[in-house]
C-alpha cells in the first residue's frame, strides 16, 4: 500500500487536479439539483474549497489550508499565485479594449477611494477596540486594505509581529467575506457589467478575492475586475505607510 | 496551439516585468498592476495579430485552455487559505475583515453612476 501513497504524493499536481474537477462537478450537480442553479456552481466549489481549506487547517494546525495534508500538498501548486495569475492574465482573451477604456477614470478612482475607506474604517475600528497607538493603528487599517498590504505596512513603519499577524488575518478575512459576499449582492448593487466590475475590482482590491468573487457571479466579468484590482495591492503599499501613516501620526499625535 | 500559449506566457512575463520595475521605481517591495499591464498587453497583441490575420483558431485555443482552468485554479485557491487561523485571530481581526469590505460594496453602485455620467453626459440620472 505504501507505494500507493507515494505515488499519489509525489504526482501531488495530478492529484489536485482530479479533486478540484471532483469539487466542480459534485458542485454544479448540487447548483442545478438543490438550488435551481440560482446559487451557481463555481460558488458552491469555492465555498467548499474554502470549507475544505479550515478542515485541512484544523486536522494539521498548519498555515495553508488544505495542502497540509501531504495527500493533498499539490494543491499548493495548482492554486498558488503563479497559476492564478496566469489563468486571470488568460481570461483577457474574452476582454474587449473599447469596454476597458470606457471603466478607466472611474476604475483609478474606485482604486484610490477603495485604499481610503478600507484604510480610515480599519484604523476606526482598531481605535474603537482600543488601540491607540499610530503604528498598530495603521498597520490594522493597511490590513484591511488586503493581506499583502497589512504586514508590508506594518514593517515598514515598525510595528509589533502581533499587529502585524492580526493584519494578515484581517486581509485574508477579506478575501473570504468577499468570495462568499459577492454573488449574493451583485445584483442588489448593479454588479452586472464591465464598467461595474472594474469598479468593484478597484474599490475591493484583494486579487484573491475579487477573482473569486468575480467567478462566483459571472466568469464574464472576471478580466475586468481583475484588470483594476490588480494595481490595488501596489498602490496600497505606496500609500498606506507613506501618505496615510503620516496623516494618521499627525491626527493620533 | 503552443504559439497561442507562447504569446500569453511572452505578454505575462512582460507585464510582471513592468509591474515589478514600477515598484522598484517608486521604491517600494511589491509589483504594481503587473497582471493588469500583462492583460492589456494581451488583449493588444491578440487585436493586432488579428488585423494581420496571423491568429489562428489554434492560437486562440492555447490561450482559452488556461483562461478554462481559471475557474479550478480559484477553487484550489480557496482550499489552501489559512481560512481557521484567519477565523481564530480574534474580533478585531474579523470586523476588519468584513465592515471596510462591506462599506466599499455599499458605494460601488454610487460609483457607477458617476461612471454612466461620464460616458454619456446627456444621460439625465
Amino acid at each position: 500500500m505504501e507505494f500507493v501513497t507515494n505515488l499519489l504524493i509525489r504526482d501531488g499536481l495530478v492529484i489536485a487536479l482530479i479533486a478540484t474537477g471532483l469539487i466542480l462537478l459534485i458542485s454544479s450537480w448540487a447548483s442545478s439539483t438543490f438550488t435551481g442553479g440560482k446559487i451557481p456552481g463555481p460558488a458552491i466549489a469555492i465555498f467548499s474549497g474554502l470549507l475544505l481549506a479550515y478542515i485541512g487547517g484544523t486536522a494539521t494546525n498548519g498555515n495553508d489550508g488544505l495542502a497540509d495534508i501531504s495527500l493533498f500538498s499539490g494543491f499548493a501548486i495548482l492554486g498558488g499565485s503563479m497559476l492564478r495569475d496566469f489563468t486571470i492574465v488568460a481570461t483577457a482573451i474574452g476582454a474587449r479594449f473599447s469596454e476597458i477604456k470606457k471603466g478607466g477614470w472611474t476604475g483609478i478612482l474606485a482604486l484610490f477611494l477603495g485604499i481610503v475607506i478600507a484604510f480610515t474604517s480599519g484604523v476606526l475600528l482598531a481605535a474603537i477596540m482600543g488601540y491607540r497607538d499610530a503604528r498598530s493603528l495603521a498597520t490594522i487599517g493597511a490590513g484591511a486594505c488586503t493581506f499583502i498590504v497589512g504586514p508590508v505596512t506594518g514593517s515598514a513603519i515598525g510595528a509589533s509581529s502581533e499587529v502585524i499577524a492580526l493584519s494578515i488575518a484581517a486581509g485574508v478575512l477579506k478575501s473570504i467575506v468577499v468570495t462568499i459576499a459577492t454573488p449574493f449582492v451583485a445584483k442588489s448593487i448593479g454588479l452586472n457589467n464591465p464598467q461595474a466590475a472594474m469598479i468593484y475590482g478597484g474599490l475591493i482590491g484583494t486579487t484573491s478575492g475579487v477573482a473569486a468573487g468575480l467567478a462566483a457571479t459571472d466568469p464574464k466579468l472576471v478580466p475586468y475586475g481583475a484588470i483594476t484590482a490588480t494595481f490595488y495591492t501596489g498602490l496600497g503599499c505606496l500609500l498606506c505607510p507613506s501618505l496615510l501613516f503620516l496623516i494618521l501620526q499627525g491626527l493620533v499625535g | 496551439m503552443i504559439y497561442g500559449v507562447v504569446i500569453l506566457a511572452v505578454c505575462f512575463l512582460a507585464g510582471r516585468m513592468l509591474g515589478e520595475s514600477l515598484g522598484i521605481l517608486l521604491g517600494i517591495d511589491a509589483n504594481i498592476g503587473g497582471v493588469g499591464f500583462a492583460m492589456v498587453l494581451l488583449v493588444l497583441a491578440v487585436q493586432g495579430l488579428e488585423k494581420k490575420k496571423w491568429f489562428t483558431m489554434e492560437m486562440e485555443g492555447g490561450v482559452i485552455f488556461w483562461s478554462n482552468l481559471y475557474i479550478p485554479v480559484i477553487v484550489a485557491m480557496s482550499a489552501i487559505q489559512n481560512v481557521k487561523g484567519a477565523f481564530s485571530s480574534g474580533l478585531v481581526a474579523v470586523l476588519a475583515g468584513i465592515i471596510p469590505s462591506a462599506v466599499c460594496l455599499l458605494i460601488l453602485p454610487w460609483l457607477s453612476r458617476l461612471g454612466r455620467k461620464q460616458s454619456n453626459p446627456d444621460e439625465s440620472r
